[in-house]
């Protein structure tokens, strides 16, 4: 048994957030870099230059890349080994986002769903606990902004449609969204599962290095023609058209019922915020 | 690029085209979803609005704290496409524009048509650099909406496109 006291916890998720809010992935910058290069469109390449020229601006003045500081999406997988004491972990977790936002000068944007009041700290974070092997604990911050989250859909298929119904979901989710999300956009996708598992698996490949491919060859390919036909589409940087509408297509899978094939797609705009830490 | 001061005169809107890049300098208002709710309210009620709409800029946008040696935070735009139901009433009231990200609907680009207004694209995601062009920001109304109340902002040369123009043309 390992005891980890959760105030450490509070610490590294207040330091990630704080990382997080005011820089790109490393992953996420060099596909940026690179669109920048290959993109044909004027506009779209424009845009693409602000974009990173913007990247540098946050960094060099330590201020929010950008002003939707997004909602907190904790995931933490948690060794069956690992014995937490100290203040209950949402408790921790919710101070650590709270003192993250005031002291990073970031925008609180979390709200009550029916009368829109907002909380003023951006919490409560939205938590996701996994009990897996060992006695570590990861823990992988992400905040999400919403023009992205608000173009994602869930999809539940035929099981006929098969690997063509899935690429076809994602593909007209992009389409369907359009200039909306502030592409060039990063798409996380979900197969199998339930309707609830499928979108977290969705969420979980946002958490993914742009342009890694899953280990299964099959849905490797899955990724590949996905990102291929999206970039067809002619969207483009901000919806300016150029050949540039997405950055990769990250997907994860899970075991689903014979009856079934749930596709959630999760789009994440060019900002890409991600933090991950192991204690 | 052509360099613009608001607010606009009418032969200004007229002359510029879908897809111009613009530094814009002058006066807007920032204003998102829970403002515009709320301005719709008033004007539905015939109630006084908290200022006026005549030639002003609406700027689709929620800005963060500004730290204390800015005037701003990170403040770039938000999706347009939620206040495409707002955008009309607005534009009928005389507003000059609005400025915003993203593709907006056929009724917002008829009513841009026949108010002769514009419709003007920041770049989504550019909040840091944005908010180095903003000079002075203060909050002129909703003040309890946070940072979806109203701020009235100075800017200097804040690069734009224009997204949708007053004869009908669109970027998208």
């Amino acid at each position: 048994m390992r005891i980890i006291n959760t105030n450490e916890i509070e610490n590294a998720i207040y330091k990630m957030a704080l990382r997080a809010g005011v820089n790109l992935t490393p992953s996420c910058l060099t596909a940026m870099k690179e669109a920048q290069l290959t993109e044909s469109g004027t506009a779209a390449k424009f845009a693409l230059k602000t974009l990173n020229e913007n990247a540098e601006v946050a960094k060099e003045l330590q201020m929010p890349v950008c002003q939707d500081t997004g909602l907190s999406v904790v995931i933490l997988e948690i060794g069956q080994q690992v014995y937490l004491e100290g203040d209950p972990l949402k408790q921790a977790i919710n101070r650590a986002v709270k003192r993250a936002y005031f002291d990073g000068y970031f925008r609180k944007s979390v709200c009550d769903p029916i009368t829109r009041v907002n909380t003023t700290d951006n919490t409560p974070a939205v938590i996701h606990t996994e009990i897996v092997d060992g006695d570590e604990i990861k823990i992988t911050y992400l905040p999400k902004g919403f023009g992205s989250e608000n173009m994602s859909k869930l999809y539940m298929l035929k099981p006929a449609q098969g690997v063509e119904g899935i690429i076809s979901a994602i593909v007209n989710t992009v389409k369907d969204a359009g200039s909306r999300p502030c592409p060039p956009v990063f798409v996380g996708v979900g197969i199998g599962g339930t309707f609830d598992t499928c979108a977290f698996l969705a969420k979980k490949a946002l958490t993914r290095k742009i342009g890694s491919h899953n280990a299964r060859e099959d849905i490797a390919q899955i990724e590949i023609e996905a990102l291929k036909r999206i970039n067809e589409l002619n969207i483009g940087c901000q919806g300016f058209h150029g050949n540039t509408t997405a950055l990769g297509v990250s997907c994860e899978w899970a075991h689903t019922h014979i009856a079934g094939l749930p596709v959630a797609v999760n789009i994440q705009c060019h900002c890409v915020r991600c933090e991950e830490v192991v204690l | 690029m052509i360099e613009l001061t608001l607010p606009l005169t009418k032969e200004q809107v007229k002359s510029l085209r879908a897809g111009d890049s613009v530094l814009l300098s002058g006066t807007i208002l920032t204003a998102r979803d829970c403002a515009h709710k709320r301005l719709i309210s008033l004007i539905n009620e015939n109630k006084e609005l908290p200022f006026s709409l005549k030639d002003a800029f609406i700027y689709y946008a929620g800005p963060c704290p500004a730290k204390p040696d800015m005037a701003s935070g990170s403040c770039g735009p938000t999706t347009s496409a939620r206040m495409d139901s707002f955008a009309p009433t607005l534009l009928d009231l005389n507003l000059g524009g609005m400025i915003g990200k993203g593709e907006m609907c056929e009724e917002v680009r008829q009513a841009l048509i026949k108010n002769c207004a514009v419709y003007f694209a920041a770049i989504g995601g550019a909040g840091a650099l944005y908010a180095k062009c903003i000079k002075n920001s203060e909050c002129i109304a909703f003040e309890d909406l946070l940072s979806e109340a109203v701020y009235k902002l100075e800017i200097k040369d804040f690069p734009v496109v224009v997204a949708m123009d007053c004869h009908g043309e669109s970027i998208y």
